[in-house]
């Protein structure tokens, strides 16, 4: 709280980027947690609530005729504007919100504070939703070649790996040991996915330091066992997942890459990912891409070029279909690894997974594979999003480049996926939202000493209550084109820009219409009717008598349905919402387009975001730590308000019924 | 010359054809006077490509050995490749194809042989007519009034016999207006906004000239549109300077002193040349799955197509704008009138109007405002993405109105009654169809060709109770409201149901299509009788390019 200089400031102008009609004015008040700002005017309540921890930077522009201009970008891609009349006032919210969006200690962050109404039993209970041993005996753990080796119980071999690793049980602890000072950090090779059908593994690792010419002979014999547990193959490939100028530039610094002379049996390959700091500069770009506004179509086209960023994505997806295809169709197991193996090896291990494993393209499938091979591999989470103050150069959008790769799957394979968008744009939010636990820290041991399942909330077991938002229509698990391996095209058309993560704030951008919300009212009520079909079947076969009537009842019950819910839950105001066709011509002719005043009112409310109307219309404001004032002040339901259940009765209320 | 003079070999046995995602096939090819027929020859479940050739827009020949192969590049963008044994059949063939994909003259192209035993010739043609327009829109009866001036089409050749203009404007005037704009194409109505009365109006530019001529009869004319109100909107689809060039060579713009209730504004659009260049580029950048993301965004941003569809789209919510929100009339003309004018007009339609997206408003419309309005198909569609010959006449219009259109689609998925399938028809229709109706560039040409008496209207076959359901949206929610799109380029994409169409991408979102309905069917079934069961006819083999009918064939 010492951080806030000014907790509340008058009169402050909300301004919407898209269209300036719809700037707002209200107050705007500092909390230890949130930026809030509520709007004025007492019918129209509409209140704006923004995470420190989603805030990215706050910047203040010159000084304009109306007051002091403050940006906050947010790492949710949100662009937020105010106006604050006073200049001190605006310079005290730019200090307390640099300062309060850069915390120096974990115990700052939101989840530390974030108390929804469960008692200790059920936030324990939410940590094991997620069993990690569960997941390896669903892939077939431990078996004949492969066990549990307990010599990172107490992080003491590698304190970035999780406590829990399977070896090949022919290896011994000293070969462990072994290898593991001949790698980078420690990481030495260790299981991360297993084939049960043909035996075949994707391991991962760091780079070896093997210099120019160093060798260690049980990291030799480390890989040679993992070859050998796979029975069905002579050789196994050992992917370097950087491009080889820069790996090669590691063996000055005594690090490097396996010598395919030292090792039996190895096919050595280079997949040229970029490094973090690429990544960085290329996410900026396209990040700034996204914010243009009104550009033109080359503009945009060109900069998308520009950026570089889909050239990212495909290169860190050609790495999963080589290693999905080693695995499934060459049955050879895999060792990947890049530096520290902790970025580029957690993407190009998943997105194998995800094509590999029908499991992962499930909604528990997901959550259990980040939790595997980013959380629990020690993916540096707090660097990489940037979670404290400290290191710029460590911030990098890694495991967002996962679940783009994700999202251009479920693009390419619209029946293969359970979960659809909104579930990856809702992790990706929870990834920097620091609302929740899971995402804190760099490695296991860091999360064990900070007691992160005591003092904070697992974000599954709440994403997993929410799955209706999640699901996805069109899955179809028993699908020919869901074989067990998805086969993606590489094409370059096929590489799509993600506009609903990029531009998500930008409303106007988006379809007005949505066919997979559509499609889940549609699939829902067909099965409440096939309920409802069966309960009267049921009671048929009771009262034989009174037949006739029921089916009477019954017909008439279908059909009063029928009208509520084919309307859709659309916020169908928006469907007449005019675009700026002419850019400013309205503007420079008042006189001429005058609106006609119910009109405008009409237009203005559906674009303020108006919750209350339109109750389910969309809640991705919500999920952003924007929530309605009521259901917080209300409490106990204010558990991250974000995704709130969709009451079915609300559609009658909403503006398409007018 | 009979069409039987240009096949010099008509069979050959053991050829090989390749096409994507599919193994190569051998069997016998049979080219007829329209078709090239493709059969495995299979006793027991034999397979058959048949091709019109009219959708052939390029061939290319490469003799390897003692055989050939033909490379078949195909309007509706597939690719196919034909190995032939014998240079000398792989030559006939090769040859054949290039005359009789070419046909000049109307009367021998295939809608006019076309005789499926399940239509007949007789019955009406077509869906709808400026009269039945007129008779629909009972606001227009008080003010508006049908003219027949152009009866005998001497008024605007390109105009059809019929067209609807302010009812004080009498038919002398109407041809006084007619020779002050290019092509006779007189400010005509195109459609009447059903909530309050304002008009989209539609003509060619006003043929002003270096000396700025006037009209008395045009002012009055467009002043009687907006009768009384203060103000009208005419969008000029071209820039400032476009519209000022074009007085050195007769052509101009109404000027403001000279219209003093209009208020114009200019919209460039490209138009023939440019068009067609953008779209051949675009097929090229998407026909080498080989380059870079790079490369590949440069390409399609070089193509320029995506550009087109933001201006059409952009200046379409203009007019939607003038009309809907502020009430104003609005005409729209670029300088012939018979491109993109038709093209913002009727986008606009579909924007503004709900009776036009529905199956047979949508047909309509494009009946009345592409079709009777004079859009030169036969001249703007004689080439496609493919051909090597040099550009005539040729431009997408039509192409990019159904891009458009589809766009709008995905933006409004629920809004549209008809569904992809039916856009990629029309636009696989339009260059190569066994029907009649987009033969021709105008009323006038089709009356003397005798269109409609002798072949078969397809807007009335895509209606027929059999095949309508695939061309419906399963998830159609009708809606009374506009529906805006949005123009940002964030928002547009490339149509890669159309562009990408022969590609593995394309397939599995048939497989998506595919889910939609069944899991649409389910809940009618559920939800019981008021809506439709039928079974969707969405397994015929896709890349038969029209209804495989044999007995429809005449086989030389």
């Amino acid at each position: 709280m010492e951080h806030i200089r000014m907790p509340k400031v008058e009169n402050v102008w909300l301004v919407d980027r898209s269209s300036s009609r719809r700037t707002q004015v209200g107050t705007l008040y500092l909390t230890a947690t949130h930026t809030i700002f509520v709007g004025k005017g007492s019918e129209n309540r509409n209140e704006l609530w923004v995470l420190h921890s989603l805030v990215c930077n706050v910047v203040k522009h010159k000084a304009s005729q109306s007051g002091y201009p403050l940006l906050i970008h947010c790492k949710n891609f949100q662009v937020i504007q105010f106006i604050i009349p006073q200049e001190s006032d605006c310079h005290d919210v730019y200090i307390s919100l640099s300062r309060l969006s850069r915390p120096e200690k974990y115990e700052e962050l939101y989840c530390f504070s974030f108390n929804p109404n469960a008692d200790k039993a059920e936030r324990e209970h939410s940590w094991d939703f997620l069993d990690m041993k569960a997941e390896y005996s669903r892939m077939g753990l431990p078996n004949k070649q492969w066990h549990v080796t307990p010599i990172n119980r107490e992080y003491r071999v590698c304190d970035t790996y999780p406590s829990d690793l399977f070896v090949p049980k022919s290896v011994t602890l000293p070969v462990i040991v072994g290898s593991s000072k001949f790698r980078s950090r420690g990481r030495f090779p260790t299981l991360s996915y297993y084939c049960k059908e043909n035996h075949a593994t994707i391991c991962r690792s760091s780079q070896p330091l093997s210099g120019f010419s160093a060798r260690c002979l049980e990291d030799e014999q480390m890989l040679q066992a993992i070859m050998k547990s796979n029975p069905g193959s002579r050789f196994m490939y050992v992917v370097d997942t950087r491009p080889k100028l820069n790996a090669m530039a590691n063996r000055a610094a005594g690090k490097g890459y396996e010598n395919e002379d030292n090792y039996c049996n190895i096919k050595f390959q280079f997949i040229g990912i970029e490094n973090i700091h690429v990544m960085r500069n290329s996410l900026q770009k396209l990040i700034e891409v996204s914010a243009l506004r009104s550009p033109t179509m080359r503009e945009f086209l060109l900069g998308l070029e520009n950026s570089d960023w889909l050239r990212h994505i495909k290169s860190i997806m050609e790495a999963g279909i080589f290693i999905s295809k080693a695995v499934a169709e060459e049955g050879v197991s895999v060792l990947v690894h890049c530096s520290d193996g902790w970025d580029r090896t957690a993407q190009v291990c998943s997105v194998a997974s995800v094509l590999l494993d029908p499991y992962y393209r499930t909604l528990k499938g997901l959550m259990v594979l980040i939790e595997k091979d980013w959380v629990s591999f020690g993916h540096k989470f707090s660097h990489r999003c940037g979670h404290l103050d400290g290191e710029d150069k460590e911030v990098s959008p890694v495991i967002d480049q996962f679940l783009e790769c994700v999202w251009q799957f479920m693009d390419q394979f619209p029946c293969s996926f359970e979960y659809n968008e909104k579930f990856l744009i809702s992790i990706h939010n929870h990834v920097y939202s620091c609302h929740y636990g899971n995402f804190i820290c760099n490695s296991q041991k860091e999360r064990k000493d900070l007691c992160i399942k005591e003092k904070t909330h697992s974000i599954w077991p709440h994403l997993w209550e929410n799955k209706l938002d999640f699901m996805n229509p069109l899955y179809k698990p028993d699908q020919s084109q869901n074989q067990r391996l998805l086969r993606p095209s590489t094409a370059p058309f096929c590489f799509k820009y993600w506009r609903r993560l990029y531009n998500r704030f930008d409303r106007e951008l988006h379809p007005r219409q949505s066919e997979l919300d559509c499609l889940m009212t549609i699939k829902e009520e067909t099965q409440q009717l096939e309920e409802e079909l069966a309960v009267y079947e049921q009671k048929l076969a009771v009262l034989g008598k009174e037949r006739a009537k029921t089916l009477y009842m019954q017909k008439g019950l279908l059909d009063g349905k029928q009208q509520t819910l084919w309307s859709l839950p659309l916020d169908a105001s928006l469907v007449n919402t005019p675009q700026d066709y002419i850019g400013g011509f309205i503007g420079a002719a008042p006189n001429v387009f005058t609106l006609q005043q119910g009109e405008r009112e009409s237009a203005e409310i559906s674009l303020l975001g108006d919750k209350p109307k339109c109750s389910d219309a969309d809640n991705s404001d919500q999920e952003s730590g924007v929530a309605d004032f009521s259901s917080h002040s209300s409490g106990e339901e204010s558990l991250p308000s974000e995704d709130s259940v969709k009451d079915p009765d609300s559609d009658e209320t909403g503006p398409n019924k007018a | 010359m009979e069409l039987s003079e240009h096949i010099k070999t008509a069979n050959v046995e053991d050829v090989t054809l390749r096409r994507p995602f599919h193994p190569a096939l051998r069997g016998t090819l049979c080219v007829t006077s329209h078709h090239l027929l493709f059969s495995d020859r299979k006793d027991e479940d034999s397979w058959q490509l048949l091709i019109l050739l009219r959708n052939i827009d390029a061939t290319e020949k490469r003799a390897v050995g003692s055989s050939g192969t033909i490379t078949i590049k195909c309007k509706d963008l597939l690719v196919l490749q034909l190995e032939i044994p014998g240079m000398e059949e792989c030559l006939n063939i090769a040859s054949s194809i290039e005359a009789l994909s070419a046909l000049e003259s109307v009367t021998e192209m295939y809608p006019f042989f076309y005789r499926p035993s399940h239509l007949t010739l007789h019955g009406p043609w077509g869906l709808s007519s400026t009269e039945k327009y007129y008779k629909q829109t009972e606001r227009l009866w008080d003010r508006w009034r049908v003219s027949t001036v152009n009866s005998d089409y001497s008024v605007c050749p390109s105009y059809p016999h019929a067209v609807i203009v302010p009812r004080e404007v009498d038919d002398e005037k109407l041809v006084q207006s007619a020779r002050f704009r290019q092509g006779g194409r007189f400010p005509v109505l195109s459609y009447c906004h059903h909530r309050n009365g304002m008009v989209i109006m539609r003509s060619s530019q006003p043929l002003t000239g270096a000396n700025r001529k006037r009209c008395k009869e045009d002012e009055l004319l467009l002043q009687a549109v907006i009768d009384g109100s203060l103000l009208g909107y005419i969008i000029d689809l071209r820039s400032t300077q476009q519209a000022q060039q074009a007085r050195m060579t007769g052509g101009g713009f109404e000027s403001k002193s000279c219209y003093s209730h209009w208020k114009r504004i200019h919209r460039h659009h490209e138009r023939g040349k440019v068009l067609q260049e953008s779209l051949i580029k675009l097929v090229e950048a998407c026909s080498d799955p080989s380059h870079s993301v790079d490369r590949w965004l440069s390409k399609l941003e070089n193509s320029k197509w995506l550009s087109h569809v933001h201006s059409a789209l952009s200046t379409a919510g203009l007019v939607v704008e003038c009309v809907e929100r502020d009430g104003h009339s609005v005409l729209v003309h670029g300088s012939e009138g018979t491109d993109s004018t038709l093209l913002v007009s009727s986008l606009a339609q579909l924007i503004l109007d709900p009776a036009s997206r529905t199956l047979t408003g949508f047909l309509g419309l494009l009946e009345r405002d592409w079709i009777q309005a004079g859009h030169p198909f036969q001249q703007r569609c004689a080439h496609s993405a493919y051909s090597h010959a040099r550009l005539k006449q040729e431009c997408p219009s039509f192409l990019l109105l159904l891009d458009c259109v589809w766009q709008v689609w995905r933006q409004f998925p629920l809004a549209l009654e008809f569904s992809e399938a039916l856009l990629l028809r029309l636009a696989q229709e339009v260059y190569a169809s066994n029907y009649g109706t987009f033969l021709c560039n105008n009323e006038q040409e089709r009356c003397a060709a005798g269109v409609k008496e002798n072949t078969h209207c397809l807007f009335q076959s895509l209606l027929s109770p059999d095949i309508e359901e695939q061309y419906l949206n399963p998830l159609y929610e009708p809606t009374d409201l506009a529906i805006w799109p949005s123009v940002h380029p964030q928002s547009l994409q490339l149509w890669t149901g159309l562009f990408l169409r022969w590609t593995e991408y394309a397939q599995n979102m048939e497989e998506a299509r595919e889910e939609v309905w069944s899991i649409v069917k389910e809940h009618r079934e559920r939800a019981g009788p008021d809506r439709t069961n039928n079974t969707p006819s969405t397994h015929c083999d896709t890349l038969t390019p029209f209804e495989n009918l044999m007995d429809e064939l005449t086989i030389l």
